[in-house]
């Protein structure tokens, strides 16, 4: 089971400079290592892993713009370690939602969402 | 003199002032690494733990917080183990035994869940463990005064003794006397048992205080223990009460 811990402030100012910490639970088995009989293990890696940002719907039910944007993402191989933890920097300029995936082998997908409050 | 001066420095080692959490040995990215719970792999298990507590499983579709409550309840109970276990109303329990926290929550899990035991280091197994561990955090280690536990740890001194393995080492000759000396690259630790389940960045995953041991014995060229032999668990009371009083700090992580 696949867990992941987000750290990140809950509100920020508008225009500051927030740390978004992600870590995530998983074996990132690289394919090259053999198990106790002999016979290789097969690779399981997490591949990619973004952020995405939502823009909250304003009170007249409009958004600025529609659907999410990239704000971080990665690829990861094989020399990454397991229980991979990102931590990256975001100008907080409107509140929403932050929409972490992590994607791999195997159809692993796992996602993760934490909403932000900017304060004018 | 010169005895006393020899049984000075040999008790110096375990006296309470003296003695060193592992941590203390590691790097500074490791201790960072453990004092940052958004950084601590560890905590993936706490969280996943914590999850499981309130979860229904087995034929009794009981989860752990229907008998015990919310997990907060579990505050001090990590600092306890191994003890003494509870009398309960099966027969087929051992009442009495000394037995470690892994294996009261097998038992709560066989006895009132009524599902298959885990296995030992399974992944649930580990996350309930690191999970009550965490309510400890901070407490001193805490054995309780028990006869049976007593007797326990008065075993688990002599295992601890006790030189084993082609290397013919035992776990007081590194741990004691070669404490704060290298092995390899690493430097060997005091080993007080204050951080299990421990995040070990050579397993990359959280394992328990048997798994660390039976890696030792193996080192030393020795037959480990099958998992929760009472040898095993005689060693973990004994390394309990050599702890007592040192602050727990699961989930610990080690090189």
């Amino acid at each position: 089971m696949a867990r992941a811990l987000i750290t990140m402030p809950k509100s920020a100012r508008l225009g500051e400079i927030i740390e978004v910490r992600a870590l995530v639970q998983h074996a990132m088995e690289t394919g090259y290592r053999r198990d106790s009989d002999g016979s290789m293990l097969q690779r399981d890696l997490i591949r990619r892993f973004s952020c995405s940002f939502a823009e909250a719907v304003r009170s007249d039910g409009t958004r600025a713009a529609p659907g999410t944007r990239v704000v971080f993402a990665a690829t990861l191989h094989a020399a990454i370690a397991a229980n991979p933890y990102f931590s990256f920097y975001f100008r907080a300029e409107k509140s929403g939602t932050l929409i972490f995936l992590w994607e791999g082998d195997n159809g692993f997908a796992h996602r993760e969402q934490a909403t932000l409050m900017v304060n004018a | 003199m010169l005895l006393l001066l020899a049984s000075g420095s040999m008790y110096a080692q375990n006296s309470p002032e003296m003695r060193r959490s592992g941590i203390t040995y590691t790097s500074p990215g490791t201790q960072a690494l453990q004092a940052d719970d958004s950084q601590n792999p560890g905590m993936l298990w706490v969280r996943d733990g914590a999850q499981r507590w309130t979860i229904p499983s087995g034929d009794a579709r009981k989860s752990c917080a229907d008998c015990h409550g919310a997990i907060a309840t579990m505050r001090g109970v990590a600092a306890r183990y191994p003890a003494a276990s509870p009398s309960s109303g099966s027969a087929a329990s051992a009442a009495g035994r000394v037995i470690t926290l892994s294996q009261q929550i097998n038992r709560c899990r066989v006895e009132q869940q009524r599902a298959p035991a885990w296995p030992p280091e399974h992944a649930d197994l580990l996350a309930l463990e690191s999970a009550i561990a965490f309510e400890s955090r901070g407490l001193p280690m805490a054995p309780p005064a028990q006869p049976a536990l007593s007797a326990a740890q008065t075993r688990g001194e002599a295992l601890y003794r006790q030189r084993i393995g082609q290397v013919d080492l035992s776990c007081h000759d590194c741990h004691d006397r070669l404490a704060g000396k290298k092995l390899g690259g690493n430097t060997i630790p005091q080993g007080h048992v204050t951080g299990y389940p421990i995040y070990r960045l050579e397993w990359q995953a959280v394992g328990s205080l048997q798994r660390r041991m039976r890696g030792c014995m193996t080192a030393v060229r020795a037959e480990p223990y099958a998992w929760n032999a009472p040898e095993l668990v005689d060693l973990e009371a004994w390394l309990a009460k050599r702890a007592a009083g040192m602050r727990i700090e699961s989930p610990g992580v080690r090189p």
